[in-house]
């Protein structure tokens, strides 16, 4: 045997796995929810055939949850992510402020949060909200000397957005490692030349770590379209006393239409848009930032 | 001129230490506010102004939560959705380390015209939107291999070698392992199964722990994947046994039991903590690596 049908041979030995696994739980699925999603199923009756109607049903706005979820989750998006990108660049920058007592403890109490169940999380998160007993409105109270907002209900939205960038760990390590990387004699060179700090950040720091930036921009807005679990607890936990059309996530319709309505058929067209806009919104982001790098690295 | 910067820098020290500790007592808010209401007796529990320290501890919330079924209609049910959970997460970490290695060590060991397609295909799964798959995957599972109910969907596919971040990752580090090293053992006549076994995985421990580490935590939290599949309350893991619980608990009359639930709260989510300042190096390492996110 030649040495490289012998390697093809081991090649394709190793990835036997893999190979079986996405037949079967990547490829078979993603081809039959385009099949289904042009069919009416409601898995217990076979699949009947209906062109393209669950998508004239959706944009027409006859499934009544369609418009609003978007609205839900498009503004959640617009402001989780950039708040939460921020967020976790000037944590990371702090937190890499040179020679700190106890650094190490404020990294671990800044990025473990990110790692705990969504779900008990969640559920303490509705507890701190809460208007009457909880203890934001505590806080509020003893800082503004009033009764604070209904959280809950009239700002629900907004909750999901505190638990969000509350959750900003994750971002904020890949922005340490990439601060990591920053070359400290560029750093030593600008302030040589007398930049003070605003502009070493700006005309260093933010270019240096821009693909950092823009990595962590493109996977918090597919994270976003995809909130569930917060969305699904909080609902829950909240009952009656949360807005529950803000709350109603994208993904949330998803389910509901084909768990709980069997309308399975509608669901997976509703989960190939989903895929459409997130898979443009992905273009884009690598379009604008084609566009924009140039003026970056005039910087 | 340089000295007046270096005074600069050393104001500049307290607000940084003033910003860090006003960020950590944010970022502790709900931890204290759980850790606290577990404690805490009813009444107190719904006191308008809420004391961080609970006027008298009631440890025994803890009990009531875990083991008590008379304490709320609907009791937490700790005993078989601890061994659901860790039985589930044992399996994942196991399933993982191995198919994702050996998928993993096929792509960056062997080259073939196949090689690079393939692993950009991949690479591009990783984009999909979870929910796309979960339909029809449900459908598979349910209708046709009979699993509703059954605990095989929450581990079954971890076998497949089908985690693209997981296997990127152990692709990078393979990738990495000297030559010479496979060499030597190729001539000492060791197989091509031999050097995946016996040289390469245990080379390979920092970056099987970051694998592993992840895997507990995706498992333990997940939420979505038993909520779909488990019907029957012996078979709850427990991110939904303790959505479960939520509406045990608003079952009581004097209103929702906040300290029982904080307390099974606390009771998930300690092993994730722990198993964080076990390992905290993999995590930091695994996260600035590949930027997995949850």
């Amino acid at each position: 045997m030649t040495s490289a049908s012998r390697d093809t041979k081991y090649f394709f030995l190793f990835i036997s796995p893999w190979l079986a696994g996405f037949l079967v739980f990547i490829l078979g699925p993603v081809l039959s929810s385009m099949y289904l999603s042009l069919t009416k199923y409601s898995i217990s009756d076979p699949p009947r055939w209906v062109g393209l109607d669950n998508y004239a049903v959706i944009f027409k706005g006859w499934e009544p949850s369609f418009y609003n979820s978007v609205k839900v989750t498009v503004a959640y998006s617009v402001i989780a992510v950039p708040l939460g990108v921020l967020v976790a660049l000037l944590a990371a920058m702090l937190l890499n402020v040179p020679r700190i007592k106890g650094m190490s403890y404020f990294r671990t109490v800044f990025f473990l949060p990110s790692l705990l169940p969504a779900v008990a999380t969640t559920i303490t998160w509705a507890f701190v909200f809460n208007p009457k007993y909880g203890y934001l409105n505590a806080v509020y109270a003893s800082v503004f000397d009033g009764e604070g907002p209904n959280w809950l209900m009239e700002h629900t939205l907004a909750c999901l957005v505190m638990i969000a960038v509350w959750g900003f760990g994750n971002t904020m390590m890949i922005f340490l490692a990439g601060l990591q990387e920053v070359p400290k004699s560029l750093v030593e060179a600008a302030t040589v030349d007398g930049a003070n700090v605003w502009q070493r950040f700006w005309h260093i720091t933010i270019p240096a770590i821009f693909p950092v930036i823009f990595f962590n921009f493109v996977v918090g807005i597919i994270v976003s379209f995809q909130v569930f679990t917060q969305a699904f607890v909080f609902r829950e936990v909240g009952g009656a006393q949360i807005n529950e059309k803000a709350v109603f996530f994208y993904v949330l319709n998803i389910y509901e239409n084909a768990f709980q309505n069997g309308r399975f058929g509608l669901a997976c067209a509703l989960a190939w848009i989903l895929m459409m806009a997130i898979l443009s919104m992905t273009l884009v982001q690598f379009y604008l930032k084609k566009k924009w790098a140039p003026y970056l690295e005039a910087n | 001129m340089r000295n007046g910067r270096m005074s600069g820098a050393r104001a500049f020290r307290p607000l940084v230490y003033a910003v860090l500790l006003v960020g950590c007592a944010i970022m502790l808010m709900p931890v204290m506010a759980m850790v606290s209401t577990a404690l805490k007796s009813m009444p107190e529990v719904y006191a308008p102004e809420p004391n961080l320290i609970p006027a008298s501890f009631h440890f025994e919330n803890f009990y009531k939560a875990l083991f008590d079924p008379a304490a709320s209609y609907r009791p937490f049910n700790f005993l078989p959705a601890l061994k659901n959970t860790v039985a589930i997460t044992l399996l994942n970490i196991i399933g993982n380390l191995v198919s994702c290695s050996l998928v993993a060590w096929g792509f960056a060991r062997y080259q073939c015209r196949w090689n690079r397609p393939l692993f950009i295909v991949m690479l591009s799964a990783m984009m999909l939107p979870s929910i796309i798959l979960s339909i029809p995957t449900f459908v598979l599972f349910v209708k046709y291999f009979g699993w509703y109910d059954t605990l095989y969907p929450l581990w079954v596919p971890s076998f497949f070698g089908i985690n693209a971040f997981f296997v990127f990752l152990l692709h990078g580090f393979f990738r990495g392992i000297p030559e010479s090293l496979l060499e030597a053992a190729r001539i000492d006549g060791c197989s091509e199964i031999g050097i995946f076994s016996r040289v390469v995985i245990p080379l390979s421990k920092p970056v099987l722990m970051v694998v592993a580490v992840f895997t507990f935590i995706w498992s333990w939290n997940d939420f979505f994947t038993p909520l779909l599949y488990l019907e029957d309350e012996s078979k709850f893991t427990f991110a939904i046994a303790l959505r479960q619980f939520v509406r045990g608990s608003q079952g009581s009359v004097f209103g929702t039991q906040w300290n029982l639930l904080m307390a099974a709260n606390i009771v998930v989510t300690i092993p994730i903590v722990g198993l964080f300042f076990a390992a905290q190096r993999y995590f930091v390492e695994g996260i600035s690596l590949t930027g997995v996110k949850q």
